[in-house]
């Protein structure tokens, strides 16, 4: 399991319900299951993935963050969680009102387009950024919506939701040290992790 | 038709009801017999059993071979010891539906008549046979079920109109399905469904054998008619690409008719016909020795009748609220009678129902059939689904193995 679905899974409470967005080959709804004793379900968009986590006996589903999550009724989880894909979805606030909708809280990461290598790469270079993170070029990059961490927490407070935790994490899913000054996160971390709640 | 031969009885194994079934039409069916196949041993707490429904022309005999037909069970490569439905593990119940003609109640079921004349005499019920539905046929399974001692079902599995008897199980008798896998189904028969088995029912009716359904007194069946229907149905089970695959343009030698094909010969003029000609009138003349027209017509209507949304203004979700029964839908790409979109609409009722539900569409150029045939990835998608809900069921892992 990545460093960051431990982190992740540390914020969840044991024996409550998850549903995990872009669940992959479903690592993170086993072990929250087998330790955690949650209800985790899972959204896949690649049937391959499926496939495989319905063989390991888990609960997925084929769809995807766009067009799937409007089914779901009101607080039926206790948590969502969208890992590394809020930038690659097509209606990234569409996506996050339908999760905290769904689930009491929404776990989100993703990866922060205002680390200090996209800034000085853009600066100096003039081209895209490429970098360990955003290594696909402009035209073939899935990540149609990337944002900062400032941009993301501008967005938290115009929809009136409320960052009940944050981190930055750094490629490796490792916890980075900025934890005091979103600023400095800002800068240094490549990923953000978030859970939200309903009300300021 | 003097060629062909009306089945020779056979003795199934059957459970019977005296107090019959109440049936969605407002009438009492009574008494009513269900014939019933089991695999694999019920475990001493009575919580392994898997259900299989058949699809329209299926029957009980899912892992053996089939005492009419002498061929092997239809899901012999599914059911079985060490098979995906592994019956060293699980005790499963198979049975021929309510109106089939495979030893359960149906429209070959013979009744006591009273004629004109005061006399009672035994005749079959034929097109008399009350109309059922496919809750019908789920209504009949619940009463084996419970004879044979079984509060719970662990599972509850079945493709196409199986599918349909599975999704009316977990809405019906929630408490009794722990787990559900609907297999090619859909919720609601498509007006296209409804149009296709319509044209099979417009063939049998259209044989000068048919006799109004009261065929068995002239002693012949409709099986110019009902070859027809077996033959178009049969295509949709098929899929282009299977069919260009299996024969191609070949052609082959055609020195006789075949029985039960409309018109045999007719267009081999040069003593050839395409190969799929040649299947498919194999297919209509094999079906005709084993299946009864009135049932056939019983059951396409059964089909055409389902729609879980009937009774909740349309919503496929009203049946499955608080379910706790965990679903796995599966469909396959290329199955163009029960398509994917299909299966997706039982898939977001399930979610707006708030059920545990899995959807995996299996890749397949196989059509409809796929779910019969030999699909890798879907053997897998069944034996994990039922590992993962033996697991949350508690069952233990090898239940009966060296009991």
């Amino acid at each position: 399991m990545r460093l960051d679905q431990r982190l992740i899974a540390k914020m969840i409470t044991p024996g409550t319900r998850v549903l995990d967005i872009g669940s992959g080959d479903g690592t993170l709804i086993d072990h929250l299951f087998r330790t955690r004793e949650c209800d985790a379900r899972g959204i896949e968009i690649d049937m391959g993935e499926v496939t495989r986590s319905v063989a390991h006996g888990l609960p997925v589903v084929h769809g995807d963050a766009d067009h799937d999550l409007a089914h779901y009724p009101d607080n039926s989880f206790d948590y969502v969680v969208l890992q590394r894909t809020l930038q690659a979805v097509e209606r990234p606030r569409e996506v996050l009102r339908q999760m905290l909708r769904i689930g009491r809280y929404a776990i989100v990461s993703f990866p922060n387009f205002g680390h200090w290598e996209m800034r000085l790469k853009l600066l100096f270079s003039g081209r895209m950024p490429n970098t360990a993170v955003w290594h696909t070029p402009w035209y073939a990059t899935p990540n149609i919506h990337p944002c900062t961490i400032r941009d993301f927490l501008a967005l938290c407070d115009e929809d009136g939701y409320r960052v009940h935790e944050w981190m930055a994490i750094d490629e490796e899913g490792d916890r980075a040290p900025w934890r005091r000054s979103i600023r400095l996160a800002n800068l240094f971390g490549e990923q953000a992790l978030f859970r939200l709640g309903k009300g300021r | 038709m003097d060629q062909t031969v009306i089945p020779s009885t056979v003795d199934h194994t059957r459970a019977v009801f005296p107090e019959g079934v109440a049936l969605d039409c407002g009438s009492v069916l009574a008494p009513v017999e269900i014939a019933y196949r089991t695999y694999g041993t019920l475990s001493p707490e009575r919580n392994n059993a898997i259900l299989i429904c058949h699809a329209l022309t299926g029957d009980q005999y899912v892992a053996e071979t089939q005492p009419v037909t002498g061929k092997p069970g239809w899901w012999g490569r599914m059911v079985g010891p060490g098979k995906p439905i592994d019956t060293d593990r699980f005790f499963v119940i198979c049975s021929n539906v309510l109106g089939g003609c495979m030893g359960s109640t149906g429209p070959r079921s013979l009744r006591t008549v009273t004629g004109e004349n005061g006399v009672s005499r035994e005749e079959p019920w034929g097109t008399d046979f009350p109309p059922i539905t496919i809750r019908d046929m789920v209504r009949a399974q619940r009463l084996l079920v419970k004879q044979l001692g079984i509060d719970r079902l662990f599972a509850v599995i079945g493709g196409s109109m199986g599918g349909m008897q599975v999704l009316e199980w977990a809405a019906t008798y929630p408490d009794m399905v722990f787990a559900a896998m609907p297999i090619a189904t859909a919720p609601f028969h498509s007006a296209q469904n409804i149009a296709f088995n319509e044209v099979s029912r417009q063939a049998i009716f259209a044989d000068p054998d048919w006799h109004g359904g009261r065929y068995w007194e002239t002693g012949a069946i409709p099986a110019r008619g009902l070859a027809v229907a077996r033959m178009m149905a049969h295509i949709t089970y098929l899929s282009e690409e299977a069919l260009t695959r299996k024969f191609g343009r070949r052609v082959r030698r055609c020195d006789e008719p075949v029985a039960g094909s409309a018109s045999p010969g007719a267009l081999s003029t040069f003593g050839e016909i395409f190969e799929v000609e040649s299947y498919l009138r194999h297919q209509g003349s094999t079906f005709v020795r084993r299946f009864d027209a009135n049932s056939y017509l019983t059951i396409t209507r059964a089909m055409d009748w389902m729609d879980l949304g009937m009774e909740h203004d349309g919503d496929c979700a009203g049946p499955f609220r608080e379910t706790r029964t965990r679903f796995c839908v599966v469909c396959f790409s290329s199955d163009w009678l029960f398509p994917t979109s299909q299966s997706r609409i039982i898939v977001r009722a399930l979610t707006r129902a708030a059920a545990n539900v899995s959807f995996v569409e299996i890749e397949s150029d196989k059509g409809h059939d796929a779910f019969l045939l030999d699909e890798p990835d879907f053997d897998r998608t069944v034996v994990g689904f039922l590992s993962g809900a033996a697991e949350h069921a508690g069952l233990s892992p090898r239940t009966l193995k060296g009991h």
